[in-house]
């Protein structure tokens, strides 16, 4: 008969007793959130996103100052082009443009940031609920996301507005948060799914962990450059449907925002009347302000993807 | 074949699914839609009869009906077609006024899909396999510059300056004022000529996801095994960059089609707008100006139906892809 | 000649900017025509990485920093692009640890058999489709399984068959040297054995120096004539295997406290009474390039000397040690005294 006794091993000389490896210990958040900005702003796609967001958010912050004029104020010519006193011309009504510029900052930054942030909620509670448990909920979900990724954006949206009868920010909040939800579900149900198989979820269930903490603080944080990754792409599509809504029309266009701008160009064929600033200017701040949250997602990308990172 | 039937019972349940959400759709919304479009078809000069008032309850919520009859004759009606009168275009059926516009719609982002999709996967393949270099840098940043572009805003942009100033391109429409669509080479010459500026508009905001997707895939399909294995066994670049990871690295690009497309989809609506293009998009653009919702519903009935077939027909291709699927 | 001398080989990592994380330190290996080597280590001792190294298959973030890899004559750490694809053929090649993962999953065996044969394709070799599948079931056949796999896809073998397969791909090369990396640490225990068994056929028969490199220091034993022991990125001891096993007539021979630790962590089950040891302590943090022997933390040998300097090689029993003490015990007249002794009597 084999009789197995377990030696414990010689303390060694001059070191103290072996700590246990911490396994998946989280850092503190404060210390997760430091070596993260670090990382980003190592990168080089992303510094440059920072320091273009940087600058938009300024100048929607500070637009009172910084606007030579009221944006809504009629007290100009119309159809002016660009002169000494109106920057980048005058709209239809005698509007000041490039104060419209300025503040128009304010509207898509909200709308972009707000509508991409309730689209990451919902996808992210969604994908949590979905991923956890697989059975009846989880291919409901799973089908119903799929049905809203089929359905391309701006035609469902635009039908949504249309239906809808007046119009305001918060319309066009709520419907682009609607229509751009699918992707980042279909994403956090399967991260969820994966995690979900690990042995740190497992242990946690089986030392009674009841479900919404072992949700929230085991898999949530595993899972944040994931969820910071889809509220950036949400945001950025999120500005692109705004300014496509305004553009067409659905939107208020009593609002001063960028799609505005370019909606007013449009109503005055703003093309062969010569004011084509007026057409580059708005359209060049969106495409800045999209470029921005993606060169900040590359950062992101490669936060969680080593892989990825810039030597 | 598992995987094909799976892919098809998955084509059928959520067509279903889209033709149940476009009847729902205008039940949900608040107000009664009903008068409102009867309202406009009188100021449309269109006879309102009982038949014509019957066709839009149909159409969009008939008071104090039970649902489920309601949605049985709203199947019934869609299977034959009959979508209804629009408020644009009362003098014909709404299936006719779509059957005219779809074949421009399906040429343009047909050709700028496929154009974009082969395009896009070699700008991505490339930046991919150079990752880090200047190459890889510039192909990088100018995707995701030129996809920023909102789609109107470029082609607006596109209009001004080479259509306008230089008048290389026509202003607007599919073909030159005054001719009629046939089937003859100088027809085609001239359709072509107005879809260049619509077409690379399209094409170039709709690139970057292509070639954004490609090289993520590539250096995630890089960092694999059987990657380093092939250059071990001595194995060429070249082979290795197409055949090993390329490949490879094509396939998640494949089962994301659909989402592409709906991009696509997504930017020919607003790009036809500003070119006043005969297509879709262009009638979209009309219907929701009008507040025409026969037009809309049919319209968007449409689109995504041409997208679900689209993606079935990009799945069933995924099957030649991808040998593990072949059971 | 040797036909592998390696000298001064570094391997560092550097997962992020700033990170420096020394995997292999100041290492020199000779490998002997037809011999067949073991390199046995723990997680992170470097082995993997000396391996992928030798072969030059390294990949970023690792690199090798400094070294002379000398190959029948060439130095191929000094070869790039073309030439060191080139230098593969009838060279040296690397079987992988999963053969899961090292086969394309789109691609037919067949077609990557005739992948590496076309690429290293010599004027009047056949490269009609019958010749390259001659060739590949030839291959097939010298790992024990049958040529109507060729048609098949990765994903339709098991894993022991995929590792075999990866096993013939690197002999389609013709290599003089073959590094495996972990080649049954995938799989389970009777395949393991199977496929330890179709290797050492293998090298017997076609003569090509092999080196084994794994964490389970009984296969390595078993298999190999000659064995290394890697830790913290440098070899510790290099021994003929024999004298490594016990034997009826004398208990096992190690040299480096850390060997003897190793062979202390294994336990015959046919003994009457087992005694299971440890080592204390952990590896060391390899971003810190400390001066002394790496094991001196947790070695119950430790002196001074260790702490401050770096032992090297030297000749201990049939092979080498890098222990201080251990080569301070042993003077050097010793063994001719005894000698001497011996002739008097």
């Amino acid at each position: 008969m084999t009789v197995i006794s377990a030696v414990p091993p010689p303390h060694a000389p001059g070191t103290a007793p072996p700590v246990p490896a911490g396994g998946r210990a989280l850092p503190g958040p404060l210390r997760f959130a430091a070596r993260a900005a670090r990382t980003l702003w190592g990168d080089a796609k992303a510094r440059t996103g920072i320091i273009i967001l940087g600058v938009i958010v300024v100048v929607a912050v500070f637009a009172p100052q910084l606007a030579p004029h009221s944006p809504t104020a009629t007290t100009f010519t119309p159809y002016l082009g660009p002169n000494s006193v109106n920057w980048l011309g005058t709209t239809g009504n005698g509007q000041d443009v490039f104060s419209q510029l300025l503040y128009g900052a304010r509207v898509s930054l909200l709308v972009g940031l707000g509508a991409g942030a309730i689209a990451t909620a919902v996808a992210v509670t969604l994908g949590l609920i979905a991923g956890y448990r697989p059975g009846a909920v989880d291919e409901v979900i799973g089908f119903l996301t799929n049905l809203a990724l089929v359905i391309p954006g701006i035609p469902l949206m635009i039908i949504l507005a249309a239906y809808l009868a007046n119009h305001s920010v918060w319309t066009v909040v709520l419907v682009v948060a609607l229509t751009s939800w699918a992707t980042g579900a279909r994403v956090m149900r399967s991260q969820t799914a994966t995690l979900r198989t690990r042995d740190f979820v497992t242990s946690a269930v089986f030392s009674g962990e009841r479900l919404p903490r072992v949700v929230f603080r085991e898999i949530l944080p595993n899972m944040t450059s994931l969820v910071a990754a889809s509220f950036l792409a949400s945001a950025t599509a999120a500005v692109l449907a705004e300014a496509s809504l305004e553009f067409l029309g659905l939107g208020n266009p009593a609002t001063v925002s960028w799609g505005t701008i370019l909606y007013s160009a449009e109503q005055q064929n703003a093309m062969l009347t010569g004011q084509w600033l007026m057409v580059l200017a708005p359209g060049l701040a969106i495409a800045l302000l999209m470029t921005s949250l993606t060169l900040i997602n590359f950062g992101i990308d490669a936060l969680s993807n080593p892989r990825l990172r810039e030597k | 074949m598992r995987y094909v039937l799976r892919k098809t019972v998955l084509f059928v349940i959520t067509l279903w699914a889209a033709l149940t959400l476009n009847f729902l759709l205008p039940r949900l919304m608040p107000g009664s839609p009903v008068d409102a479009a009867l309202g406009k078809l009188a100021s449309a000069g269109v006879p309102i009869t009982n038949a014509e008032r019957q066709a839009v309850e149909i159409q969009l919520g008939v008071p104090n009906a039970s649902l489920i009859s309601q949605y049985g004759d709203y199947l019934r009606n869609i299977a034959t077609l009959r979508f209804g009168t629009s408020y644009s275009f009362p003098t014909q059926t709404v299936a006719r006024t779509i059957g005219t516009a779809l074949p421009w719609t399906l040429i343009l982002v047909g050709v700028t899909t496929i154009v974009a999709f082969a395009v896009g996967t070699l700008l991505g393949v490339y930046a991919g396999w150079r990752r880090g270099r200047l190459a890889d840098s510039t192909v990088t940043l100018g995707s995701t510059l030129f996809g920023s572009f909102p789609p109107f805003w470029l082609g607006l942009l596109l209009l001004y300056l080479l259509a306008f100033k230089l008048g290389w391109f026509p202003i607007k429409g599919g073909y030159s004022d005054g001719t009629t669509p046939n089937w003859s080479f100088s027809f085609a010459g001239d359709a072509i000529r107005h879809s260049v500026l619509p077409a690379v508009t399209l094409a170039v905001t709709t690139l970057s996801g292509w070639v954004l997707g490609m090289r993520n895939n590539m250096i995630n399909t890089l960092g694999e095994d059987y990657v380093t294995f092939a250059e071990a066994n001595g194995l060429r670049g070249r082979t290795v960059a197409l055949l090993y990871a390329a490949r490879n690295a094509l396939l998640p690009n494949v089962t994301a089609f659909g989402l592409q497309l709906g991009a696509v989809v997504s930017g020919s609506v607003l790009v036809e707008g500003v070119f006043s293009y005969p297509g879709i998009g262009g009638l979209l653009f009309t219907a929701v100006t009008n507040h025409d919702f026969p037009l809309m519903q049919a319209l968007f009935l449409v689109i995504t139906l041409s997208m679900l077939v689209a993606i079935f027909i990009v799945d069933l291709l995924y099957v030649r892809l991808d040998p593990r699927v072949r059971r | 000649m040797a036909l592998l001398e390696a000298r001064g080989v570094n391997v560092v990592y550097e997962p992020t900017r700033g990170q420096r994380i020394w995997a292999v330190r100041e290492t020199d290996l000779v490998l002997e025509q037809g011999e067949f080597a073991g390199l046995v280590g723990e997680s992170g001792s470097g082995k993997t990485t000396l391996g992928y190294a030798l072969t030059r298959t390294l990949r970023p973030p690792a690199r090798l920093e400094s070294g002379v890899i000398s190959f029948d004559g060439t130095d191929i750490a000094a070869l790039h692009g073309e030439r060191l694809r080139r230098a593969r053929r009838n060279g040296f090649a690397l079987v992988m640890q999963s053969g899961m993962n090292a086969l394309n999953p789109v691609r037919s065996i067949a077609r990557q058999f005739g992948d590496v044969m076309k690429a290293h394709a010599r004027p009047g070799d056949d490269l009609s489709g019958a010749g390259l599948r001659d060739r590949a079931a030839g291959l097939l056949a010298g790992v024990h399984l049958d040529a109507d796999l060729l048609g098949r896809f990765p994903h339709e073998l098991s894993g022991g068959m995929r590792q075999r397969v990866s096993i013939a791909l690197a002999l389609a090369l013709d290599p003089r040297l073959v590094v495996f990396d972990e080649p049954t640490t995938a799989l389970d225990v009777i395949v393991q054995q199977a496929v330890l068994r179709t290797i050492k056929d293998l090298q017997r028969e076609r003569g090509f120096t092999a080196l084994l490199i794994s964490h389970d220091l009984g296969m390595v034993l078993e298999a190999t004539d000659r064995v290394m022991v890697m830790y913290a990125g440098r070899i510790v001891e290099d021994q003929p295997a024999g004298e490594l096993v016990a034997s009826p007539t004398r208990p096992p021979r190690p040299h480096h406290p850390y060997t003897e630790a190793l062979l202390g962590c294994y336990a015959d089950p046919r003994a009457d009474e087992v005694t299971v040891g440890g080592i204390p302590g952990s590896p060391p943090d390899l971003s810190l390039r400390q001066p002394g022997c790496a094991f001196a933390p947790r070695c119950p040998l430790a002196e001074d000397i260790c702490r401050t300097e770096d032992p090297p090689l030297t000749p201990l029993g049939a092979g080498l040690a890098a222990c201080h003490v251990r080569a301070r015990a042993v003077p050097p007249e010793t063994g001719r005294a005894q000698e001497e002794a011996g002739h008097a009597r």
